[in-house]
């Protein structure tokens, strides 16, 4: 894989954010301009200001920090969904595979009376390996990811439910608060940090580490490259040596790896799990995804921009609530945004490709 | 790509025993002894009978998780072949009637949450000769759809008997929060308590998603400092919310409707101010068992009048002598 220094950029309709030297010859506002993510982050300044006129409590630290960690939970599966969308594909099973992780953990140490961690470490392995069945299948059968997924997506509803009420005779697992090795899983996964008199969810501090992780893969790496190049063209990668499969596979392995992450938090914030939640979340980790800057068709995107569309998902939902509105209006609040993300995304795109 | 997962699977296959070996928890985890709950009674001599309940329970949920066990103990008592069937979307829940009428069952048990999407398929199974029961939903429409009897908890009484404990404790702000947005049930629960208390507030959050539950509960508590006190319309949520009082350092105090094992608990330690239990297990169990008694003997429990299984309140006073059966996953 020698050549991959001279890899052209990914797909003529999808610039990558770099190694393109037409890029070089811009001003630095033609440069922001030309990012994925600058819809969402003109998106997520504006609602900023609006939520700080219209609600005292807004910007107050511990609200603030409310904000962030409801942020965090849908950014943490968003960094994994939006690699995997530039990356060309997306998952539909990721919001349910978040809540088998959970389950996995807490029925298996419960069940043989286990340390958590040994639980924790099998719902990584299942997690990650949820993640690999998706993309095998994907990469074998060809199939559309919305196909394969959504199959997962079915199964994993179905096994959540059934596994949990056959093993633990309830459709909630069972509580493993004072089990060996929960109060130090616990910090790890679902503490608070006290910063400045201020509380803030750990959960906010992975989110953080994972998106400077991600972005790093993304624009420093050989891998980064991959990622573009799979999701512009597939066969036009595959053809300058590009492991499209291992790329393609890895990614929805990384899914895997965000969805035990959260699920972990969940099943140490709460002791217990309820099998049929997760459903519909997918959807909510797809628009941060999306309203970041991250193209449906892939090739375009970047893991900064799925941060900026959790963070505008966090906004939105809990800044209604500061500002004391009525909650009716919400869902529809929210695909307002996701529309105008999405055009404001098509127009830069479109801007980009005429220079 | 091969390779490299037998690689990762000969490495687990390693490790996880390794692992395992040495990390047995020194408590908690599943009773070594297994005693078996699934009640152990006799069951009667008369002919076997094949009845549906049929509910507009999501999967999964805990609540509806009680209903069913007390149906499948009345089954077993009365030598009832059960057939419990779910989906919350109300025209395949008639499509479930449908199948089960299709089926010729002895009698169907089913929830009233939408009448206007079971009104016709009811009205088939009445042609068809086929009694019915009502539970949990629908209690003033229950007899007009032809069911002859309804077991449940009026939600808006229920409602009403927390706003009267609330107002008779001095608190004047709830806020009452609804896991499922335009879910009527919940919505009469929260107007029952606006009726006896009317500063409360309505807060909506996605059910689905624990942690979103709790920063929105925290959120709404952080914005409304005067919330005197935080209600949840199930166990799960409510224990959720106790988390959001904690992290919003909010001096709101905490009811809850409905119970489970862990809810309980927190009523015995005085963490929870009370519950309103509408004793889901014996709206399961008495509906299997109103079909039975009505084939036995043409039974009529409630004579035309619905029969209300609640609202019973726990609170510290009683919630030890609940406790135990809620952990039998009876309350």
């Amino acid at each position: 894989m020698a050549s991959t220094t001279t890899l052209p950029p990914a797909p003529a309709s999808a610039p990558g954010p770099r190694g393109d030297e037409r890029m070089g010859r811009r001003s630095p506002f033609q440069k922001l301009l030309g990012r994925p993510e600058v819809g969402a982050l003109v998106g997520a300044v504006v609602l900023f200001i609006f939520f700080s006129f219209v609600s005292s409590t807004f910007l107050q630290p511990n609200a603030f920090a409310t904000v962030l960690y409801g942020s965090s939970t849908i950014g943490i599966m968003a960094v994994g969904v939006s690699l995997l969308m530039i990356g060309g594909e997306f998952d539909l099973s990721a919001g349910v595979a978040v809540i088998s992780s959970a389950l996995t953990a807490s029925m298996f140490s419960w069940y043989f009376s286990m340390n958590v961690w040994v639980g924790v470490a099998l719902a990584l392995v299942v997690s990650l390996g949820i993640g690999f069945v998706n993309g095998y299948i994907l990469v074998k059968t060809k199939l559309p990811s919305f196909i394969v997924t959504l199959a997962t997506f079915l199964m994993l509803t179905g096994l959540n439910l059934a596994l949990t009420r056959a093993i633990g005779g309830s459709v909630s697992s069972p509580s493993i608060a004072n089990m060996d090795g929960f109060a130090s899983a616990r910090a790890v996964f679902a503490s608070d940090l006290n910063v400045g008199g201020v509380d803030i969810k750990i959960p906010i501090l992975y989110w953080v580490i994972l998106v400077l992780i991600a972005s790093w893969i993304l624009l420093r790496t050989k891998v980064g490259n991959w990622i573009f190049a799979s999701g512009g063209d597939a066969n036009a990668a595959r053809a300058v040596g590009v492991p499209v499969t291992k790329t393609k596979i890895g990614l929805f392995m990384a899914v895997g790896f965000c969805g035990w992450f959260l699920g972990m938090h969940n099943l140490f914030a709460f002791d217990a799990v309820q099998s049929g939640e997760g459903v519909g979340n997918e959807f909510l980790y797809i628009i941060a995804a999306v309203i970041g800057g991250c193209l449906l068709t892939g090739g375009y995107g970047s893991a900064v921009g799925g941060a900026i569309g959790a963070f505008i998902f966090g906004m939105a939902n809990k800044g209604i609530v500061y500002a004391q509105w009525n909650p009716d209006w919400f869902k529809f609040f929210l695909g307002l945004m996701l529309l105008l993300a999405t055009i404001v995304n098509l127009i830069v795109k479109r801007r980009a490709e005429l220079k | 790509m091969k390779k490299f997962s037998w690689r990762k699977a000969a490495l687990v296959a390693a490790v996880v025993p390794m692992m395992a070996l040495s990390a047995c928890s020194s408590q908690g985890g599943k009773p070594a002894d297994s005693a078996n709950a699934a009640g152990g009674g006799q069951a009667v001599s008369t002919p076997r009978i094949k009845v549906a309940l049929i509910t507009h329970a999501p999967s999964g949920d805990t609540f509806w998780d009680i209903v069913r066990k007390g149906a499948e103990e009345a089954a077993a008592k009365d030598n009832v072949d059960l057939q419990y069937l779910n989906d919350p979307d109300a025209g395949r829940q008639s499509q479930l009637v449908q199948q089960a009428i299709d089926q010729k069952v002895d009698g169907i048990a089913v929830t009233l949450a939408t009448p206007d999407a079971l009104k016709d398929v009811l009205k088939k199974a009445e042609d068809a000769g086929i009694p019915v029961v009502s539970l949990n939903a629908g209690e003033d429409v229950s007899a007009k759809l032809g069911a002859f009897t309804h077991f449940g908890s009026n939600e808006t009484l229920a409602g009403a008997a927390v706003g009267t404990q609330l107002a008779a404790q001095g608190f004047k702000h709830p806020v009452c929060v609804i896991q499922a947005q335009g879910h009527v049930g919940l919505e009469a629960r929260c107007a029952g308590v606006k009726q006896k208390v009317p500063g409360t507030e309505i807060l909506y959050v996605n059910g689905q998603d624990m942690t979103s539950v709790q920063s929105t509960a925290t959120a709404k508590l952080q914005a409304t400092k005067d919330a005197d006190v935080i209600i949840g319309l199930g166990a799960p949520i409510t224990i959720t919310l106790l988390k959001s009082v904690t992290d919003a350092s909010s001096s709101a105090k905490v009811a809850s409707f409905d119970l489970n094992a862990e809810l309980a608990q927190d009523i015995v330690d005085g963490k929870v101010l009370f519950t309103v239990d509408q004793q889901p297990w014996l709206q399961g169990y008495m509906s299997i068992d109103a079909i039975w008694q009505n084939k036995r003997g043409g039974f009529k429990i409630g004579g035309g009048q619905p029969v209300l299984t609640g609202p019973a309140i726990v609170d510290k006073s009683n919630a030890q002598d609940v406790l135990k059966f809620a952990q039998q996953g009876l309350r």
